[in-house]
């Protein structure tokens, strides 16, 4: 069960300035706990921003982002009213999404 | 074209070591911008109104009815005034250890199950770290402004600022040794004089603190506890009067600043 | 006084006392009381930082009363006494500066998270500026580049810079260096190292 993730967006004419913050461990599979044994690889593979239903970002990251990512980006042609859907999901199958309406 | 090769080749043949201790500090500072500008702990803030709003403890309520010195459950400007005089403690009170009078006294804990984990981890908050960024995120644009009028609360401001000038430990440290003249850093990292308004006023500002480099988010009961172990003292007691003092007279100190929310550092 | 005027007489008190904000405090005897109260009672030991560590010795209690700047009178005889308890090794007194450099370099020890008897760092790039290829240096302390090229690496000045690191405050009271051998940070062998790190003309500190 992920934590929530939360979304921060602004529209500036038709364009919408958006900032996700994502609730994420991204370990690198080479980090070791206080035993020395290596944490397990677990982080965001994918994610996915959709536009009143139409897909308009599909990104692929790597364990190479660090923890807690923050996804910034713009959106050109939306507008008030317009809902607005992030997803991520992860190398082990998990999975989370967040939508807002934007204002 | 040779000509464009030659000159960020005469660049960096022309580098001494003091040149690059300069750049180093300029890359840290725009480094520390970047990071400003994005930072998890508004999902902090977020998971801190969940608990502020979750029956716990043996007498299963909620932290709604707490009192953080505006009224019970007032929460915008609360953190703001802090720390200050709380008649019904007779105490001089910072936010965690008004949280902690809260969770023993409204929720039912005993002192020790509320302070069993003070101080989480990059993997997991404490409770008091997530409530901490939460009440403290309610307090954004508000002028910093403890408590100056109280007795007690002058007393806890001498009593910080004694303290923040006495040296003992190990290392035969006080607060002044590193925070108390200017131009000085350990490593890399610039010591601010903090019994100075000007210098007081961006740190008061500024903590609870996302701190990236390990992911962690970090109170200033913590900081203080840090300070502590780094100068080689045993260990303060959390929550105790010479906590609170130090924290009144760091606030007080830089009284007035607007506070800008849970900061994000190095 | 009349009963009428002492109410009258407390608020006008109670209304002028405000908070000194700004102002370095100066600390009275019995403020020292007051303050090593308070650390005894909202503090407490956990692994090898032990509240032996709160009671104040002579050093300490000389420039808490003069805000670190006693008078000579007050300084030189505590200094001698400091000087004297320096246990100065008998012989060479410079070690293997490869081995100082790893203790310079090191910020580990005494601290109440470490391990009881491993070996501490000296903590020396936190305030100092010691070889040029190390960029990441404090500025708490003077730099110590080119030490050993400026001073030489003769008997006294060995003798110097050991007893210097041992006990700084034996040379200048308030010293914000912290008493490296007297404090039991760093043994002989470390501080040997540490001089030669500053003094052998091989060291990168010389370069």
């Amino acid at each position: 069960m992920a934590d929530p993730m939360k979304i921060r967006a602004g529209l500036k004419g038709d364009i919408a300035d958006v900032r996700v913050l994502m609730n994420h461990p991204m370990e690198t599979g080479q980090r070791k706990d206080g035993s020395g044994n290596l944490i397990p690889l677990h982080f965001i593979q994918e994610i996915a921003v959709k536009l009143n239903g139409k897909t308009v970002i599909d990104a692929q990251i790597s364990q190479a982002v660090s923890r807690n990512p923050v996804f910034s980006f713009r959106v050109k042609g939306a507008k008030a009213g317009d809902k607005l859907e992030i997803s991520w999901l992860d190398n082990r199958g998990e999975r989370n999404s967040t939508e807002t309406s934007l204002a | 074209m040779s000509l464009a090769r030659w000159i960020p080749a005469a660049a960096f043949a022309c580098a001494c070591a003091g040149a690059a201790a300069q750049d180093a500090k300029k890359e840290i500072e725009k480094y520390q911008r970047m990071i400003a500008d994005s930072s998890p702990v508004e999902l902090f803030e977020l998971e801190g109104e969940a608990l502020w709003k979750k029956k716990q403890g043996p007498k299963h309520v909620s932290l709604e009815a707490c009192d953080l010195g505006l009224g019970a459950g007032v929460l915008k400007g609360a953190y703001a005034r802090l720390p200050r005089y709380f008649a019904d403690a007779d105490r001089v009170m910072d936010l965690e250890t008004r949280l902690l009078h809260c969770m023993t006294t409204l929720q039912g804990h005993s002192r020790e199950d509320a302070t069993k984990r003070v101080f989480g981890n990059e993997d997991r908050l404490s409770e008091m770290e997530y409530l901490s960024a939460y009440i403290a995120g309610q307090s954004r644009g508000m002028p910093m402004a403890p408590g100056t009028s109280h007795p007690k609360e002058q007393a806890a401001f001498e009593l910080g600022r004694k303290t923040f000038f006495y040296r003992a430990g190990a290392w035969d440290f006080s607060c002044a040794s590193c925070h108390g003249e200017e131009g000085k850093r350990i490593r890399m990292q610039d010591l601010p004089v903090l019994y100075k308004p000007e210098n007081a006023r961006p740190v008061v500002a500024t903590w609870p603190a996302y701190r990236v480099s390990n992911s962690q988010f970090k109170t200033m009961q913590w900081r203080l506890n840090n300070c502590f172990q780094q100068m080689r003292y045993p260990e303060p007691n959390y929550a105790s009067d010479i906590t609170v003092a130090l924290t009144m007279f760091l606030t007080a100190t830089g009284e007035g600043e607007p506070y800008r929310g849970p900061g994000t550092k190095r | 006084m009349t009963r009428g005027a002492i109410p009258g007489a407390i608020f006008l008190l109670a209304a002028c006392t405000s908070i000194h904000v700004g102002e370095p405090a100066k600390l009275s005897e019995r403020d020292l009381s007051e303050v090593h109260a308070v650390l005894k009672r909202d503090f407490h030991a956990r692994g090898i930082a032990t509240m032996a560590r709160i009671e104040p010795d002579s050093v300490q209690t000389a420039c808490n009363l003069h805000h670190d700047h006693p008078p000579a009178e007050v300084a030189r005889p505590i200094e001698e006494a400091q000087l004297k308890a320096i246990r100065f090794p008998a012989g060479e007194l410079m070690g293997d500066w490869r081995r100082g450099q790893k203790i310079a370099e090191s910020g580990i020890g005494m601290q109440w998270t470490d391990k009881p008897g491993s070996p501490s760092g000296g903590s020396c790039y936190n305030c100092h500026q010691l070889s040029p290829q190390e960029q990441s240096f404090g500025t708490v302390g003077p730099s110590l580049l080119a030490f050993g090229k400026a001073r030489g690496s003769g008997a006294e000045t060995q003798r110097y810079v050991f007893g210097k690191i041992y006990n700084a405050k034996a040379y200048n009271l308030c010293s914000q260096m912290p008493r490296m051998g007297h404090s039991g940070t760093l043994n002989e062998q470390q501080i040997k190292d540490l001089v030669a790190y500053l003094l052998d003309p091989g060291s990168p500190v010389n370069q």
